[in-house]
């Protein structure tokens, strides 16, 4: 078998050590040096990943939270990018009130024209609050709470915040603001994981 | 059935949910020191799952053990560095 199909790294390596000849005192010093490279990058092998979280209604208010607060404890990087409707769940008041909707929710067993009847989103929430507490299900304040405290980075979009005239002191201490889509593409292009809810 | 390690902390999660069991339980292994074991109390079914994956992919923690009793799951966690 020919031995010149070497990968194109191996070929960039072996430029540079042309000029080392074939001293083996040289190539020792070399190998070495990339050895401890390779270490380096083995050891940077911290994973990251970035949620852009758009929804703000209480169900939809959950994934985004759970996988963000598991992710921190997985030792990753963890941004949630939090823009439209999911201001809410930043909002330290909104996100105690975070309504369920009936309508248009083909999982509920209520039929939509009876679910547009007003206080039926009230209802179904009531009910989905009341279910999450029997079970023993974290509330939103709580994974909030435990994101932060693990150092995940919530982040609220400044152009939806003043779209929705949302004041940073509005919501929960910790929450970065001052950031726009750029700031989540930049994340987003070193996360192992980019995620869209 | 025994166990053949010292256990260091107990960290009791019943009744918690998904994703609780893992939170707290990196939360407790934190505050041990390395060669320290934490057994882990939890009612949650998922948390025979989710514990492992969580150890299998974080460095400095080996899970030891994992039993499944009656409507109880223990899980004992070194953690290793």
């Amino acid at each position: 078998m020919s031995t010149d199909t070497s990968p194109s790294s191996a070929d960039e390596t072996g430029e540079e050590m042309a000029d080392e000849g074939s001293d083996p005192a040289a190539l020792q010093a070399r190998i070495e040096a990339l050895e401890a490279q390779v270490g380096e990058m083995e050891d940077d092998g911290q994973k990251k990943m970035t949620i852009i979280a758009t929804q703000g209604s209480f169900d939809m208010a959950y994934p985004p939270l759970i996988l963000a607060s598991t992710a921190a404890a997985f030792d990753w990087d963890v941004v949630v990018f939090h823009t439209f409707w999911a201001l809410d769940i930043l909002h330290e008041e909104n996100s105690k009130n975070l309504k369920l909707s009936a309508v248009g929710n083909p999982n509920m067993p209520i039929p939509n024209a009876l679910a547009a009847l007003p206080g039926m989103d009230a209802l179904a929430t009531r009910m989905m609050r009341s279910k999450i507490e029997e079970n023993g299900t974290a509330t939103i304040e709580e994974l909030i709470d435990l994101s932060l405290d693990q150092g995940v980075d919530l982040q609220a979009c400044q152009m939806t915040m003043e779209l929705m005239d949302y004041d940073e002191d509005e919501f929960y201490d910790g929450v970065t603001t001052d950031v726009g889509a750029a700031t989540a593409l930049e994340h987003m292009a070193d996360a192992d994981i980019q995620l869209l809810v | 059935m025994s166990t053949e390690f010292e256990i260091t902390e107990t960290l009791d999660v019943k009744g918690q949910s998904c994703p609780m069991p893992v939170v707290k339980t990196k939360q407790a292994i934190d505050d041990l020191s390395e060669g320290e074991v934490l057994k882990v109390v939890a009612t949650d079914s998922g948390s025979m799952s989710d514990i492992e994956g969580w150890a299998n992919s974080t460095d400095g923690v080996e899970l030891l053990d994992q039993q499944e009793g009656e409507d109880v799951y223990k899980h004992y966690v070194e953690k290793t560095a």
